[in-house]
């Protein structure tokens, strides 16, 4: 018994000190080699995950990223518990006036959100704005429905339900869908409106982009939307939609990227959905990383932060912007980088820039 | 220094001293894991009402039987009815289709096959099925049982209440069985025996004698199962449909207070975070309020 409690207490201890170990270690790190922390935006992961390897095997910076969700990234930056955060949603200036310092955003890469569909045989489906909304407020309820026969001459619709599946957690990709509904339908405006979860009309929810992209390729019928990079990688039959100048556009990488061809703000925060450009898919959107501006807080050091934006600016350019069509994004066109480069250039240590 | 080669009086002197020192950490070791349980449970009690406040506070009590869930900024509004009703609805449902099952194989197992090879078998895979991961069950459901209700012409591609139903039942029968089972086997042989000697058939003994003496337990199985089947989340998100709605039938797809705090507690802020701590604290009461009335019967039985 005595042994046991020994034991026990050993544990404690041993446990104790590995803990304080650790923080040390954390702590330290600057000095010699620095470990970088992040999380947020799940959208941005497969990109993330990819070039953050590349990055720590090229110049030996260790990142981390935690795929804990946008709203998730924006409350760790405001906790301060990590070096930057990702969010698919740029914060609004309520929001911003609620973060504890002023914080920047940096578009990182383009996605987009694809509408898919489950209908053997019946390939390159096309949905106008109308049938778009009709379809999601539950006005059309099946698929060989006069209006969608009228939109797609020569493709044999079949007599079947229509099953909407969305997604029944909080997500950035939600967010772009409904910001996209929201310009193009005054009708989901005023019932539904745009967030990144929302009361449905119709329809079913299932759990993130592996869920809904599960249930509707097992689902005869059923329609719903998912993340481009998930679409691609997944091959699953998506539909063609039209955007503002009246063309049905495919999403590829391509019509992706044009989406951000057009007037970006100096701060990058806008939403990219229904884009002017005529070759563009109009549910495109850039994903950002946000951080504090200035970088001096909470006893970090300046390594800490210089190696922040040095990553950051290299997150941006195009060693990194490469390879984002392996993973299926759309890299930044070179204005959003410019504006992303420049932004990073503000980021300041103590009031002085970090980067030249 | 061995103790084999200490003197009698030395050894049994130093044994005293051991016995008392283990003595006193077996009881210090003892008191202070029950305080940390103590401290644990009031810790989540204290930090459910605190997160809840917020949502209480804007929407009253009303919040327990609002059925408005709706999350659009500018329009918030939360109500946990549609989670409750869900949630009720799945369990009994699931307690009901689960009960006729569990009872008989309890009764196979504890009373008519007693002790053979069959019922160990059989034993054996009811309790494999309490070990088998929850989102094992509703992978199985989604890919198996599904299309098995879509092509029985089930609404809502097979997804719904009815279908979670079905999967919660299934996963609850092992707890029902082997709580049941171990009360049957625990029946008193004598009484048995003298109720056979009183010429009553097999049958006419265990409704008469087995059953009512091992009531209490039988039943306080089921509640166990029951408290189960209310916080089950994964399997029931993957098939019950996630729509934030009161059930409308037992086709009807729906969610359970379990399956929505899962879903959307990741992106939940402000108050849309604490009405989901809210239903987390409602959910803590209603498993409460179940066990003390699954106590009451049991008290009263025995």
């Amino acid at each position: 018994m005595k042994n046991l409690a020994l034991l026990v207490l050993t544990v404690f201890i041993l446990g104790a000190c590995s803990n304080s170990s650790n923080k040390q270690g954390g702590e330290k790190a600057g000095t010699s080699k620095v470990t970088l922390t992040a999380a947020g935006a799940t959208f941005p992961m497969p990109y993330y995950n990819m070039v953050f390897k590349n990055y720590t095997s090229e110049f030996g910076t260790l990142l981390t990223y935690g795929g804990i969700g946008s709203g998730g990234g924006i409350r760790s930056l405001t906790d301060k518990v990590v070096d930057f955060g990702a969010t698919d949603a740029y914060l609004s200036d309520d929001k911003l006036a609620e973060m504890p310092a002023e914080v920047v955003h940096i578009p990182t890469v383009l996605g987009a959100v694809v509408i898919a569909y489950n209908l053997p045989g019946v390939d390159g489906l096309k949905l106008s704005n109308e049938l778009l909304e009709k379809i999601f407020m539950g006005e059309i309820t099946n698929w060989n429905d006069p209006a969608i026969k009228a939109n797609n001459e020569g493709l044999a619709l079949p007599d079947m339900e229509i099953t909407f599946v969305h997604r029944s957690d909080g997500s950035g990709t939600t967010y772009i869908f409904s910001d996209y509904m929201t310009k193009v339908s005054t009708k989901w405006a005023d019932a539904v409106g745009t967030g990144k979860s929302l009361q449905w009309p119709v329809g079913m929810g299932a759990k993130g982009n592996p869920g809904v992209a599960g249930t509707i390729s097992q689902t005869e019928g059923a329609i719903g939307y998912i993340g481009s990079e998930y679409a691609f990688a997944q091959k699953i039959q998506t539909a063609l939609v039209q955007n503002s100048a009246g063309n049905y556009i495919e999403p590829s990488i391509a019509s992706v990227s044009a989406a951000a061809k057009g007037e970006i703000p100096a701060d990058t925060r806008i939403m990219l959905t229904n884009s002017d450009d005529p070759e563009s898919y109009p549910i495109s959107g850039f994903t950002w990383i946000i951080l504090y501006k200035e970088q001096s807080y909470d006893g970090r050091s300046k390594d800490q932060a210089l190696a922040t934006v040095t990553f950051l600016d290299w997150l941006v350019s195009a060693d990194a912007q490469g390879d984002a069509e392996k993973v299926h994004y759309a890299p930044l066109p070179d204005p959003a980088a410019e504006k992303a480069k420049a932004i990073l250039r503000s980021v300041t240590f103590d009031g002085q820039p970090l980067l030249k | 220094m061995k103790l084999g080669k200490l003197p009698a009086k030395q050894f049994s002197q130093l044994l005293k001293v051991h016995q008392m020192n283990s003595d006193k950490i077996t009881k210090g070791v003892l008191l202070l894991s029950s305080f940390v349980i103590l401290f644990v449970a009031g810790g989540m009690i204290f930090s459910l009402v605190e997160g809840a406040i917020p949502a209480l506070k804007s929407f009253g009590l009303s919040f327990i039987w609002s059925n408005n869930w709706n999350p659009t900024e500018g329009k918030e509004n939360y109500g946990a009815l549609p989670f409750i009703a869900g949630t009720i609805i799945t369990s009994v449902a699931a307690l009901l289709i689960s009960l006729p099952l569990s009872f008989s194989v309890s009764l196979f197992l504890g009373e008519y096959y007693r002790g053979t090879r069959i019922a160990k078998i059989l034993g054996t895979m009811v309790d494999l099925l309490a070990g088998i991961p929850s989102i094992v069950y509703g992978l199985w459901g989604f890919y198996v049982l599904r299309p098995l209700l879509i092509d029985l012409g089930l609404p809502n591609q097979g997804f719904g209440i009815f279908t979670a139903s079905i999967i919660l039942a299934i996963m609850i029968i092992p707890y029902a069985t082997s709580l049941s089972n171990e009360i049957i086997t625990m029946v008193p042989n004598e009484l048995k025996e003298a109720a056979y000697s009183l010429g009553a058939t097999r049958s006419e003994v265990i409704f008469n004698v087995v059953v009512p003496s091992a009531r209490s337990g039988i039943i306080a199985g089921y509640i166990l199962s029951f408290g189960r089947a209310l916080g089950e989340t994964m399997a029931v998100t993957m098939l019950i449909g996630n729509a934030n709605i009161v059930p409308d039938g037992f086709f009807s797809t729906g969610n359970t207070m379990a399956s929505v705090i899962a879903n959307q507690f990741g992106e939940a802020d402000g108050l849309k975070l604490s009405s989901l701590i809210a239903i987390g604290l409602l959910l803590f009461l209603l498993t409460g309020i179940i066990n003390a009335i699954g106590k009451f019967i049991i008290k009263r039985m025995g």
